[in-house]
């Protein structure tokens, strides 16, 4: 049986900006490469400050907001293939867009429009879980399966740091490792569960230990270094394609906005480590990078940006132009034989709404 | 025409599944080698080997949530809940991912799992070993339940449930396993949402499920010897409920027992009184009488457990009472 090694305490990092260690280099990544994972974090970056924005005008519901967690989000997606499938949990609910999903689709989401529901077949981004790590298991099987048929896909499912203390959590886990499934499972360790202290949640000094108890490497990243995310990944990735099983990646930051747009947080966490953290933010921690390598100049980071905003622009008009859904599809997808008694419960509908 | 039992009778459904359609493969707890904690899958991993006849952990939201995971991608698993009491464990991803998916996809994931549980009381295994929860499971949106008393239905059943595009929860009778029937050489599909009425009567229509159609059917004949004639109808599904075919019944014979074994209070009979109140009202002589166990744990000690789940006595007792008689006058 192979050794499973302790899990790693040291956070990695790639971007050496923080206490003057110099950057590195990630094999693999070109100058096009980096800008591409640039672009990706600029079109999230955007896609969330949109929304607090689009919440806030009332026009779409209530948001789980993401700032600061795109360099996970992107480092993790440029590490897959497109055949490798995602299950995000509602902190990536993005994440399709760099899949090419519009960003129409993920507004409507959120606008409780059925225009909304993308086909996870077609971007291979599962449908969205709200209850924690529920998602977990249905990840655990789905990369069994491809493993099963012989398949070269893996998958990655991402939850948070209070979702390792749900009971899915362990047996997807478990589930993975025993099945040896080619998934990566990628903690966004944040440090707060809405208002739960990391430190409340387990007293395991990492979550990257839990790994070890599943027979599996446990890998510690800065979750703000999108290229250490990548690079963690990207192994992990290697591994799962080589048989080798599943991998646990934990992503360090501190949460520097509130967990939704209906939290205030000024009641829990340390207001002067937030403003700190948010000194140090991903996109821009990024771009610093780039600029030291001479990859980046403000023309082309203008031009980046500004495309991200008309996209945004687009997408909420087309998202409000939606016309207004069929109150048919309240008992239409239920089943795939909707049962008689759906009919009269329509005509009563029909009858109530005139 | 082979003689099969109940246990052969699952066994043959889902090995002539997994013969024809690689798509299909079971997994559950003790499956393999083991052959299930009721040998209900003895020798399938012999035939079909360790990936298609799945040991998992023990983990019953994993097992459930991975079959979810599976049949989104086309795969249709069969996962077995060794008890039905351990559902518990399981709920998580059969109420609220399995019955969910499609309606919050719009349609576009499917989720063709069936969850094949058993249960039921007769062998004294306690509070937590003999449960019957069907009823919760009736009451989610997005699910079909089905419910087989024969080796007949439970072939039939089993591959249509296989078959359904929309997640089935499937109960098993523990007590049932052994019972034998000649059945057809071809496994003839039965649908879902299709009663079936077992015996013909004129006065009472008996609407039972599981262990008690056979006791039904035991007190349709008692009940012949005082003069009163039996109708025994086994909805067989219950979500979605053949509704037509029990308000048909009731209404030839103007009174209705509902027999189950599952405690009476909240259980799937009242649904079922529900239907025959609202539609045949103006038939009913007599109140709908419900059989099934009592408001209790189950008991340990068999003679307890014998007192607080329904038999053949207590059909007869309410089949004696919708036509106005009290006990064997």
């Amino acid at each position: 049986m192979a050794q499973v090694l302790p899990a790693e305490r040291d956070l990695r990092r790639v971007i050496g900006d923080a206490d003057g260690a110099g950057d590195r280099q990630v094999e693999g990544l070109g100058e096009q490469e980096l800008l591409e994972l640039y672009r990706s974090m600029v079109q999230l970056r955007t896609y969330d400050e949109r929304s607090v924005v689009y919440h806030s005008q009332g026009r779409i519901g209530t948001y789980a907001i993401f700032w600061n967690h795109e360099a996970m989000q992107a480092g993790a997606f440029h590490a897959l293939e497109d055949e490798d499938w995602i299950f995000p949990s509602y902190r990536e609910s993005a994440i399709g867009l760099l899949r090419g999903m519009p960003p129409a689709t993920v507004l409507s989401w959120w606008r409780g429009h059925p225009a909304g529901w993308w086909n996870p077949d077609d971007y291979r981004v599962a449908s969205i879980c709200v209850p924690i790590a529920t998602h977990v298991p249905h990840a655990a099987g789905l990369a069994w399966g491809k493993k099963l048929k012989g398949e070269r896909a893996a998958a990655i499912v991402f939850f948070g740091d209070g979702a390792t203390s749900e009971g899915a959590f362990h047996e997807g886990a478990n589930f993975a490792g025993v099945t040896g499934a080619p998934l990566i499972l990628f903690c966004n360790n944040n440090g707060w569960a809405i208002s739960t202290p990391v430190e409340a949640q387990t007293r395991a000094q990492t979550l990257a230990d839990k790994a070890a108890g599943y027979g599996m490497p446990g890998v510690r990243v800065d979750g703000t270094d999108v290229l250490a995310c990548f690079e963690a990944t990207h192994e992990a990735v290697r591994r799962a394609r080589n048989g080798e099983g599943p991998t646990l990646i934990e992503a360090v930051s501190y949460r520097v906005a509130p967990h939704a747009t209906a939290d205030d947080p000024s009641a829990y966490v340390d207001v002067e480590r937030v403003e700190e953290a948010r000194k140090h933010e991903c996109v821009g921690r990024f771009e610093g990078y780039l600029r030291r390598a001479g990859i980046l100049h403000d023309d082309l980071a203008t031009s980046i940006r500004a495309e991200a905003a008309e996209a945004m622009r687009e997408a909420i008009k087309t998202a409000e132009a939606e016309p207004p859904a069929d109150v048919e599809l309240l008992f239409a997808n239920a089943y795939v034989d909707p049962p008689a008694s759906f009919g009269s419960d329509l005509d009563e509908l029909r009858g109530t709404l005139g | 025409m082979p003689e099969l039992s109940y246990r052969e009778a699952v066994r043959d459904a889902l090995s002539r599944a997994m013969r024809d359609d690689e798509d299909v493969f079971i997994m559950g707890e003790d499956i393999a080698e083991m052959g299930g904690s009721m040998g209900v899958t003895q020798g399938l991993v012999d035939e079909f080997g360790p990936e298609r006849v799945r040991n998992t952990p023990i983990s019953e939201m994993a097992l459930a949530g991975a079959a979810i995971g599976a049949a989104m991608q086309g795969m249709r698993p069969v996962a077995e809940i060794m008890y039905e009491d351990f559902l518990t464990l399981a709920t998580e991803q059969i109420v609220n991912q399995a019955a969910k998916h499609r309606y919050m996809s719009g349609g576009q994931v499917t989720v063709p799992v069936t969850f094949r549980t058993q249960g039921g009381a007769g062998w004294s295994p306690g509070a937590q070993h003999a449960q019957q929860l069907e009823s919760w499971f009736v009451h989610i949106p997005g699910l079909k339940v089905v419910f087989a008393s024969t080796p007949t239905d439970v072939r039939g059943l089993l591959w249509s449930s296989i078959y359904d595009d929309n997640p089935v929860v499937f109960f098993e009778h523990r007590t049932l396993y052994g019972i034998k029937e000649d059945v057809p050489d071809e496994l003839e599909p039965i649908p879902l949402g299709q009663a079936r009425t077992h015996r013909r009567g004129e006065d009472v229509t008996v609407i039972a499920t599981g262990r008690l159609v056979h006791e039904a059917l035991a007190a349709a004949k008692e009940a012949e010897q005082e003069g009163i004639s039996v109708e025994v109808v086994d909805p067989r599904t219950l979500l979605p409920l053949d509704e037509e075919a029990l308000i048909s019944s009731v209404k030839k014979t103007n009174r209705c027992v509902v027999a189950h074994e599952a405690v009476v209070r909240g259980g799937f009979g009242a649904e079922v009184a529900a239907v025959i109140q609202y539609s045949a009202f103006d038939w009913l002589d007599a109140p709908i009488e419900r059989v099934g166990a009592k408001f209790s744990p189950l008991p340990f000690a068999p003679v307890m457990e014998e007192f607080v789940v329904p038999h053949a006595g207590d059909v007869l007792n309410a089949i004696r009472r919708t036509v106005g008689r009290t006990d064997g006058n």
